[in-house]
């Protein structure tokens, strides 16, 4: 779409891109090729000189079982968080879809968490979890259940999902009502004209045609826990116990600072620009498939 | 309402209500936690009522801090910091982000098109997969602990600029032609017309970067090692990592209290801007 008028002028248009363009250039493009440059590189131990070495690093990291169990881990986070972020806020959805009293108190009540940064979510919910202070673990302990998730490293990425999902509840919540209120209100009553009860409304109507919204929330919220979950795992578990909870943007975090990998973090940089381009490739596939829809 | 279930408005009453309380209590026992002092808290389980002692947690967090040993500076500085820097990312986004789309929209230039891409393939480049190198950029430029450092990297901002590039194709032809006929020129256009009407899509972004800018973590804790630039949020893990030793857990969690207000005042009170945000900016 373009647009019929437009203004006559030489410089003002580069003038108004160029604050943009600038940054850009400098703080994306710019350590981006860094990013890939090095990737094939290899400094020596004084990083005084470095060689080109190929796909080396790469075959590096993908020998590395720390790298496969982090990427491993990842996965099954994100696979978590979206399971239980998308099957709560869809439930929530329903509901409030449903009663006409107090639906607007509701979705104020229920939407507020998206605002709480993923760190602090983390620390709400380690704090409930703590071994020695938290109110939670004392439950599990007077049940039986030996609660420690500062040593066992199930226990610690099931806290992190937890946190995780509480923060994204909100987000699918609010997507999932609007696309319930976007279903014809003819089809519903059609369909309870035939006799059909509200299970049978949700499975066989409302269901189907939100799968598209559950899709596009699945892509969300994949991208979500891969990139945005860092602080919450930096903060709570520090990737540990014995690195159960290491998701991938920590491992390079802490191979660049703390271990000084350059030629391996480059390398995995780089693998996650691959992941990043492929899924949003992904979501913006879907859109297209939307407007036709 | 299509029939009348009294059960089933009951149990969807029953389920939002169960919903509303499950996802307040994490938060809910964080301030108890923060109304009592050290030796409840040092006693065992953390209670379920609040104590006594909130004014009192809440005054020393926010002007002395935990105390040097826990190397973390008064909440109260902190705060300010989170704030400059949310404000900063949300009022820079928008600004940078609105004269690129109105260039990209309202003109026809060589390397319109180029420079359109070029702002779109920042939506594949998160700070996350490009952090030493982006780190070492603003370590040669010299800009590690300042407020330029923290702030300035972040604003760049695809979906912004596409969220008005998207309100602008919807602007009226007649207009911009009105405005040429009375011989208005771009800037003019721009200050009389267009930003006048692009108030709710600014309102909208903005309670999105607000949010997004408060709440960044690995950024500042990259960028800054001087106490003085430590944002709030970031801060908290530094004291959470050492509470086990000090056992404050009732400051800290007075600080976390404090590091989740703000954003959540933005979002309840401009609820109807967040939504329209949050809906436009996935598009």
């Amino acid at each position: 779409m373009e647009k019929r008028v437009t203004f006559p002028s030489s410089w003002l248009p580069y003038l108004l891109v160029a604050p943009q363009i600038a940054i850009t250039v400098v703080f994306f493009f710019w350590p981006a090729s860094q990013a890939i440059f090095q990737s094939v590189l290899q400094e020596d131990a004084f990083g005084l000189s470095s060689k080109f070495v190929g796909l080396d690093n790469f075959e590096r990291v993908f020998d590395d079982p720390t790298y496969l169990s982090s990427f491993k881990i990842t996965v099954v986070f994100s696979i978590a968080v979206s399971v239980v972020s998308l099957s709560i806020g869809l439930l929530f959805a329903v509901m409030a879809d449903r009663v006409i009293r107090g639906a607007g108190l509701y979705k104020t009540f229920l939407v507020w968490p998206y605002a709480v940064a993923p760190a602090v979510a983390g620390v709400l919910w380690g704090f409930l979890f703590n071994p020695t202070v938290g109110v939670i673990s004392a439950w599990l302990k007077s049940a039986g259940y030996n609660w420690n998730y500062l040593v066992n490293g199930d226990q610690a990425l099931f806290l992190l999902t937890l946190a995780t999902s509480w923060n994204r509840v909100p987000y699918n919540f609010l997507f999932f009502l609007a696309g319930l209120q976007s279903i014809p209100k003819s089809l519903i009553e059609a369909a309870a004209i035939d006799g059909a009860g509200p299970g049978r409304r949700f499975w066989d109507i409302a269901f189907p045609l939100l799968s598209p919204t559950a899709f596009f929330l699945m892509v969300v919220t994949t991208v979500y826990t891969f990139f945005d979950t860092f602080g919450a795992v930096h903060a709570v578990t520090g990737g540990g116990p014995a690195k159960a909870t290491e998701i991938l943007v920590f491992k390079v975090y802490n191979d660049s600072f703390r271990a000084l990998d350059l030629g391996g973090s480059a390398a995995q940089s780089v693998v996650l620009m691959v992941i990043v381009i492929g899924l949003t490739f992904v979501q913006f596939k879907y859109i297209e498939r939307k407007v036709h829809y | 309402m299509i029939e009348n279930r009294p059960w089933v408005t009951f149990l969807s009453h029953a389920v939002l209500v169960l919903g509303v309380l499950a996802v307040a209590f994490p938060v809910w026992i964080t301030f108890v936690a923060s109304t009592h002092d050290q030796a409840t808290m040092l006693s065992g389980v953390a209670p379920l009522w609040p104590g006594k002692h909130m004014i009192e947690n809440y005054r020393i967090v926010l002007s002395t801090g935990l105390g040097a040993a826990n190397a973390a500076p008064p909440v109260g500085l902190m705060l300010m910091n989170s704030m400059i820097m949310a404000l900063s990312i949300a009022i820079g986004k928008i600004t940078i982000s609105i004269i690129a789309a109105y260039a990209v929209v309202y003109f026809r230039f060589r390397f319109r098109m180029f420079f359109f891409w070029m702002i779109f393939v920042t939506l594949m480049l998160p700070v996350e997969v490009r952090i030493l190198p982006t780190f070492k950029v603003v370590s040669d430029l010299n800009l590690l602990n300042s407020y330029l450092g923290i702030t300035v990297p972040l604003i760049a901002s695809a979906t912004a600029t596409f969220l008005f590039r998207q309100f602008f194709l919807t602007v009226p032809d007649e207009l911009a032609e009105a405005a040429r006929i009375d011989g208005a020129g771009p800037m003019r256009f721009f200050w009389d017309v267009l930003l006048p009407l692009s108030r709710t899509s600014i309102a909208a972004l903005f309670v999105i970067q607000f949010i997004y800018g408060w709440n960044q973590y690995l950024w500042p804790l990259l960028i800054t090692t001087d106490e003085a630039y430590y944002t709030v949020v970031m801060g908290i893990s530094r004291l959470v990592n050492v509470v086990d030793a000090a056992a404050k857990w009732n400051l800290v969690m007075a600080t976390t209290i404090l590091a989740l207000i703000p954003p959540v005042v933005v979002v309840v009170a401009m609820q109807r801007q967040f939504v329209k945000g949050l809906v436009e900016t996935e598009k």
